[in-house]
């Protein structure tokens, strides 16, 4: 059976309540699932004797600016068993910016969730060190949301006295 | 003509203390080499055989600051970086001299963003800024000579009762 088939077949029959949308664009295949269902999905594909999705490559997000939900948080997914690649995708409101963590699923989305976390302020929710990844610790803003001005905001990060 | 004919028939030479110190300062100016990102793989070709920083005086790249009398910064300068640079120019001995390496160092360069300081001149006194990007080694070593033309001219007289600014920070850290 094809992979695409199979992923859609066995998440339909594990988890008949679930809202699941399947898509495919360029020979990319996609699904998109509510929020809270995350871990258990993710738990679902790694686990999975056929699928063993056991790579995490990377989790970012997208800033939609003016929709109604107003990011994306997209995971990046590998099967080396299968060599196929998975998007995972999950609508986060900015009323309440919060999604839960995957750490447990895979170690390595600790680091890829800081990184979210630096760039976009979405709440990883059961992170162990939800901490800043590239700006300062001090620093109160998110410089890939898109009403982040390029340049910054002016005095917000410290320079050395001369 | 030459030193050696001069020691060989007088056995001493007279000059004045001011520009025999200056001499030999300027051609032995030790560089600390901050390199920050594609800029050092350019200050690395300066000191190969083929340009030569040592015909200059300055082949001996310390990566201690306390050694060193001259920061070649070399690269993207980011705002956490800033903090890292200031510190080790800080425990540089004076007198130091600063070279702004490159468009990026000099200006923030192709980086016009929020995380790239636009130019270390806003925490750093430089010297000399070297066009390019990255600048061709032999860029750089036209920076040394102007760097060593200033060292030429200066005095001892011009170091002394110097203010320490970062004896300041530190006691105030």
């Amino acid at each position: 059976m094809d992979i695409k088939e199979l992923i859609k077949t066995k998440l339909t029959l594990n988890f008949p309540n679930y809202q699941i949308e399947f898509s495919e664009y360029i020979d990319e295949f996609c699904i998109k699932v509510d929020k809270e269902h995350i871990v258990n999905i993710c738990t679902f594909l790694k686990d999975d004797e056929d699928l063993k999705f056991l790579l995490s490559e990377d989790i970012t997000a997208i800033d939609w600016a003016t929709r109604k939900n107003r990011f994306t948080v997209v995971y990046h997914i590998f099967s080396l068993k299968n060599n196929f690649r998975l998007k995972i995708k999950a609508d986060v409101d900015e009323s309440d910016c919060s999604i839960d963590s995957v750490t447990s699923v895979w170690r390595a989305a600790n680091w890829q969730e800081r990184e979210c976390y630096d760039m976009y302020g979405i709440i990883f929710k059961n992170h162990p060190d939800l901490r800043r990844m590239y700006m300062p610790e001090d620093f109160e803003y998110y410089p890939l949301r898109k009403d982040f001005p390029l340049m910054g905001i002016p005095g917000s990060l410290s320079l050395p006295k001369k | 003509m030459g030193l050696e004919a001069k020691l060989n028939s007088d056995g001493f030479l007279v000059t004045q203390l001011d520009a025999i110190i200056a001499w030999s300062r300027k051609n032995s100016v030790w560089p600390m080499p901050m390199g920050i990102s594609c800029c050092a793989i350019e200050m690395m070709a300066v000191g190969d055989p083929k340009y030569d920083i040592a015909r200059f005086g300055s082949e001996v790249m310390r990566f201690t600051p306390r050694q060193c009398d001259l920061m070649i910064v070399a690269g993207t300068v980011t705002y956490k970086m800033a903090h890292v640079v200031k510190k080790i120019y800080d425990q540089m001995p004076d007198p130091k001299w600063v070279i702004a390496m490159g468009a990026c160092t000099s200006t923030g360069g192709m980086y016009r963003s929020y995380s790239v300081v636009q130019g270390i001149d806003q925490f750093l006194p430089v010297d000399v800024y070297v066009a390019g990007c990255p600048p061709r080694p032999d860029n750089l070593l036209n920076a040394l000579i102007t760097i060593q033309e200033k060292i030429g001219n200066t005095r001892g007289r011009d170091f002394q009762d110097i203010k320490l600014p970062e004896l300041k920070v530190l006691q105030s850290n």
